[in-house]
């Protein structure tokens, strides 16, 4: 058993070298045969096999109750990225304190940025009695030590179980002078068990309209020549949305995104930390209900706010994360046609070179066969943009997709000849993926850091477009919408396909004919 | 080194100036959650294992966590439902890094998510129809699953299900533990509620309704590890160890742990436990009810190995003494280049720790052996028993936090100024902007192992890079 040690000064090596030292390998092989008592590497491969097969997955297709590794959260995460995007902004979800900690763990592994929100702590007295108290002191704790501009309630499931009333419970902390009474406390009833994040996304952007601008409909409020748009729960955000701002500052747009992060989730290092930076102020809020129109960039992180919003008289447009040339055409004239200004030259001449970068390039996406998994909005988007670029979506998955979005993919593969192959899973996970991926291959996936493990099982490469991106590091800091997003997702799939093709044609000797210098 | 820290600092001044932001209640209740450590003194002054208090942005979890995501998370060969509606499993997938070998998705699940997914109608009718068919559909779908543990989501507590019942039919039905684990995260005060939970369920449907399996055969030298969870192969460099000493380990528990190895752990002469806060009441029942004696041991840094491995000796016989005297001696030259290397580029760094489990008292030493201070530490789910077995690490004018807040550790830091601050993900982006090096202390940082003596290099070589990265040295520009 005795081995020398292979740790070293002079060359540390931690996990990734040292667990491959012979100490090691028979540690793992000792452990296995002594102690494990698991099935033989017979039974093992057997199954393993029979896990890539049709008639796996058609008993894995016939799943009614478990979800496995599903495309979605619960709503208060979105609400919580919804109210993050304000200026000043506290998030105060009212329930468990343990969710809380799980949201801002998920998305500072993303983002890589501080993130902050409080709980109102609820324990099993709570649960019986209610969460009035926890409401009363937390909003008080909360505006004492952490000084907002604005504090956004919303719940998890457990206060909505037991059915705490949000409106009575804030109402009731003013009157208890938890915050002042003209303290802005907006708020938003966010079940886990209804929809997912991007519902909860959906409440928190109107619970904070409605507080500003007042639940009465009101077709005839006064307009001016403002536009807003609500981008969406989007882990490119800080791209996204600096890249939207320069495209309305080029055309002379006063745009007002409705909840911006950019700032917020994108702080500078210098010494002094910001524990609120940027974010649509709570001034531009109140006054976008005078906006002549609302734009949503995703649909489905919208409805209900769209369907506020038209109440109060505004023009409302929508799209489905849109991406590529005709999506941010479409979105350049709809700009246009709401502002009565022309689409901006320099904006043109973005759009020639785009065009030109993929005329470039083409040759090597023509025919590819993509799997595209996300939110609902982002798989019709980038599925749009692949038969753009004569790629082929094949297998589109959404667990947040419904019947209607499944209906509206289909549309738009109908609408292209490079749509042919393609069909869209609403309600499934990336469990289905792996089957769909095994029994009808893809060349690429295009998903989140999940997929990892789809990749290492499939073997079929992986390129990181949505959130969460936990393991590569600041993609979210560009753009993907607009031309110049849309190069940035053209170089990130072109470098994947060209990485991809180096790593299949490097042996010396066997392969290498094909290891080209010029591509 | 000096017998004291934080000298000439007006730490008892600091903590009262943190108090005065808070609105009167909450001040008189945090008081009594921070303190300065007196000289000689048996614990370390604080309150602990209290609620939170709201609004206040507590960095702890729930017990969902301290039960899915520490203890039964790692079991490898099991699958584990989280119960309920989709979040929690979501946000907890995969996000500590258990390792552990297996092929995921065939007889191992450690990185997949598994969820009832609740929706309204499981809320207003209830759930177990439902958990009895997800429990059917995993069983087909993967047919090498030795166990299933129901982990229960914040509603299932609320709306009255009975999981127990739906447990014990399936477990018969299929032939296999199905265990229920009552881990609704309102329960208790943080996530140490749920190791406790989850612990008393290895008690009740493991012990209790298994056997150690057929053809186990004893030696005198079976051990186990209890309470290590394998983050980035702690528990893997903490075996290697023990094997050399001569003892078998015949269970990890959980990292890279199997049901199996639960099952046989009434076998073994004594348990070893790492993490005391999580797993300290398997084992208290283990000595009570088999009588197996348990022992604390410590494999951060070359002292508090070297003390543990000749403790864990001292229960055998002579040839594992002399045994772990020839390992202290064959490991020792890599540790002295070690600190030869590392400890001239940290001595007297100054570091403020806070973290949970075993970590603000356990790496205290690790740090002494590198020549660096601990000027501040404390617990985010720790009880009087943790703070007790604290005082003897730390020194004299140590600041001592017990579930601090956001706020307070933000002002600490700022005064205190550390030379490194070892937490969570959640705090290091603030004081990575304030310019301050980090390494978290959970995940260590994504590197790791930091137990045994593999792990000491790693864990040198990693606080050197974080402190003396010329990034610091950028933050201001120069106009």
């Amino acid at each position: 058993m005795s081995h020398p040690v292979s740790q070293s000064a002079d060359k540390v090596i931690d996990h990734f070298t040292l667990f491959r030292q012979p100490e090691y390998k028979e540690l793992f092989e000792r452990k296995k045969t002594e102690f494990e008592y698991g099935h033989s590497d017979e039974e093992v491969a057997r199954v393993s096999e029979w896990t890539k097969s049709e008639e796996y997955k058609e008993k894995n297709f016939a799943r009614e109750a478990v979800v496995i590794n599903p495309t979605k959260a619960c709503q208060p995460i979105g609400a919580m990225f919804a109210a993050q995007g304000f200026e000043g902004t506290l998030p105060f979800v009212h329930g468990s304190q343990g969710c809380v900690a799980y949201y801002r763990t998920h998305l500072t592994r993303h983002f890589k940025e501080p993130n902050s929100a409080v709980s109102s702590s609820m324990t099993e007295d709570a649960a019986v009695f209610g969460g009035l108290n926890n409401m009363i002191d937390g909003l008080a704790n909360a505006y004492a030590l952490y000084k907002p501009k604005m504090i956004a309630v919303l719940t998890t499931c457990m206060a909505e179980v037991i059915g705490d009333d949000l409106s009575g419970f804030i109402n009731n902390a003013k009157n208890k002078e938890s915050v002042p009474a003209d303290f802005p406390v907006p708020f938003a009833h966010t079940p886990a068990f209804v929809g997912s994040h991007i519902v909860g996304y959906d409440n928190m952007i109107k619970g904070v309209l409605t507080h500003f601008w007042g639940t009465s409909e009101n077709f005839d409020t006064p307009k001016n020549e403002t536009i807003n748009l609500i981008p969406g729960f989007d882990g490119f955000a800080v791209g996204n949305n600096r890249e939207l701002k320069r495209i309305a500052g080029l055309f002379g747009i006063d745009l007002t995104i409705l909840s911006d992060v950019s700032d917020n989730f994108d702080t500078p290092a210098d010494g002094e930390y910001r524990m609120y930076d940027g974010g649509t102020t709570l001034e531009a809020t109140k006054e976008a209900v005078h906006a002549k129109a609302t734009i949503s960039m995703q649909e489905y992180c919208t409805p209900q706010s769209l369907q506020f919003i038209k109440e109060k008289g505004q023009q409302v447009a929508k799209y489905n994360y849109p991406m590529g040339v005709t999506g941010t055409d479409e979105l350049l004239l709809k700009l246009a046609e709401l502002s009565g200004k022309p689409v901006p030259a320099e904006l043109k001449l973005e759009r020639g070179r785009l065009v030109d970068a993929i005329a470039d390039s083409h040759t090597h996406l023509h025919g590819k066969r993509f799997a595209v998994y996300g939110d609902p909005d982002f798989c019709l988007g980038m599925s749009k943009f692949l038969m753009e670029l004569g790629a082929e979506p094949v297998h589109i998955l959404s667990t947040s997709g419904s019947k209607k979005w499944e209906k509206q993919v289909q549309k738009a593969l109908d609408a292209s000849p490079f749509g042919k192959s393609g069909k869209a899973y609403g309600g499934k996970d990336l469990w289905h993926l792996r089957s769909l991926l095994f029994t009808d291959k893809v060349d690429y996936i295009i998903g989140n850091s999940y997929g990892k493990y789809l990749e290492r099982d499939t073997k079929i490469p992986l390129i990181r477009l949505t959130y969460p991106i936990f393991d590569r590091h600041h993609h979210h800091r560009y753009p993907t919408w607009g031309y110049q997003g849309a190069l940035n997702v053209l170089v990130r799939i072109l470098d994947r396909i060209f990485e991809d093709m180096d790593a299949n044609t490097n042996i010396v000797g066997e392969t290498d004919y094909s290891f080209d210098l010029v591509r | 080194m000096s017998l004291s820290v934080n000298e000439g600092v007006d730490v008892k001044g600091l903590v009262d100036k943190v108090l005065e932001a808070y609105p009167e209640k909450s001040r008189k209740r945090r008081a009594k959650h921070l303190n300065v450590l007196e000289a000689e003194a048996k614990d370390c002054g604080v309150k602990s294992n209290i609620k939170s208090i709201p609004g206040v942005m507590t960095i702890r979890g729930c017990a969902y966590a301290g039960s899915k995501g520490v203890v039964w998370g790692p079991i490898k060969d099991m699958i584990h439902i989280s119960h309920g509606p989709v979040g929690c499993g979501y946000y907890s997938w995969s996000g500590r890094r258990n390792y552990y070998v297996g092929d995921t998705g065939v007889d191992s699940w450690g990185t997949m998510h598994f969820t009832s997914d609740f929706q309204e109608k499981d809320i207003v009718f209830g759930g177990d129809k439902k958990l009895h068919k997800v429990i059917e559909e995993i069983n087909e779908l993967f047919p090498l699953v030795n166990g299933i543990s129901i982990q229960s989501e914040c509603p299932i507590g609320l709306i009255g299900d009975d999981i127990e019942a739906v447990a014990r039919a399936k477990s018969e039905e299929l032939g296999k533990p199905v265990v229920p684990v009552r881990c609704e995260g309102f329960r208790g005060v943080s996530q140490s509620l749920g190791h406790h939970i989850a612990n008393d369920v290895i008690r009740d449907w493991i012990f209790e309704k298994t056997e150690p399996k057929e053809g186990f055969v004893s030696t005198p030298y079976d051990v186990t590890i209890i309470g290590d969870y394998n983050i980035g192969g702690d528990a893997w460099a903490s075996r290697i160890l023990l094997e050399e000493i001569g003892l078998r380990v015949i269970a990890q528990w959980s990292g890279d742990g199997t049901l199996a190895e639960l099952e046989n752990t009434p076998k073994a002469k004594v348990n070893l436990i790492h993490c005391y806060r999580s797993m300290n009441y398997i084992a208290r029942h283990m000595e009570e009810k088999f009588g197996i004696p348990w022992m604390e041991y410590n494999f951060f840094g070359p002292s508090q190995i070297a003390e543990s491995l000749r403790k864990i000796a001292a229960l055998f016989d002579d040839t594992i003494k002399e045994n772990a005297e020839k390992v202290i001696a064959k490991y020792q030259p890599m540790v002295d280049a070690v600190i030869a290397k590392f400890k001239p580029r940290l001595e007297g760094k100054k570091v403020m720790i806070y973290v949970g489990g075993l970590r603000p008292r356990h790496v205290v030493d690790a740090y002494h052996d590198l020549g660096m201070e601990i000027v501040g530490t404390g617990y985010e789910f720790a009880h009087n028993d943790d703070y007790q077995r604290t005082s003897h690490y730390v020194k004299e004018g140590t600041l001592i936090y017990d579930d601090v807040t956001a706020f307070e550790l933000e002002k600490f830091v700022e005064v205190m100024r550390p030379d490194l601050v070892a937490s969570g993900i959640k705090e290091k982006y603030v004081f990575q902007k304030m310019g301050l090096p980090f390494r978290q202390m959970h995940s260590w940082d994504y590197s790791g192992p930091y137990h045994g003596y593999d792990g000491f290099a790693i864990f040198a070589r990693d606080m050197d890079l974080a402190i003396n990265n010329p990034v610091w040295g950028i933050m201001k520009a120069p106009f």
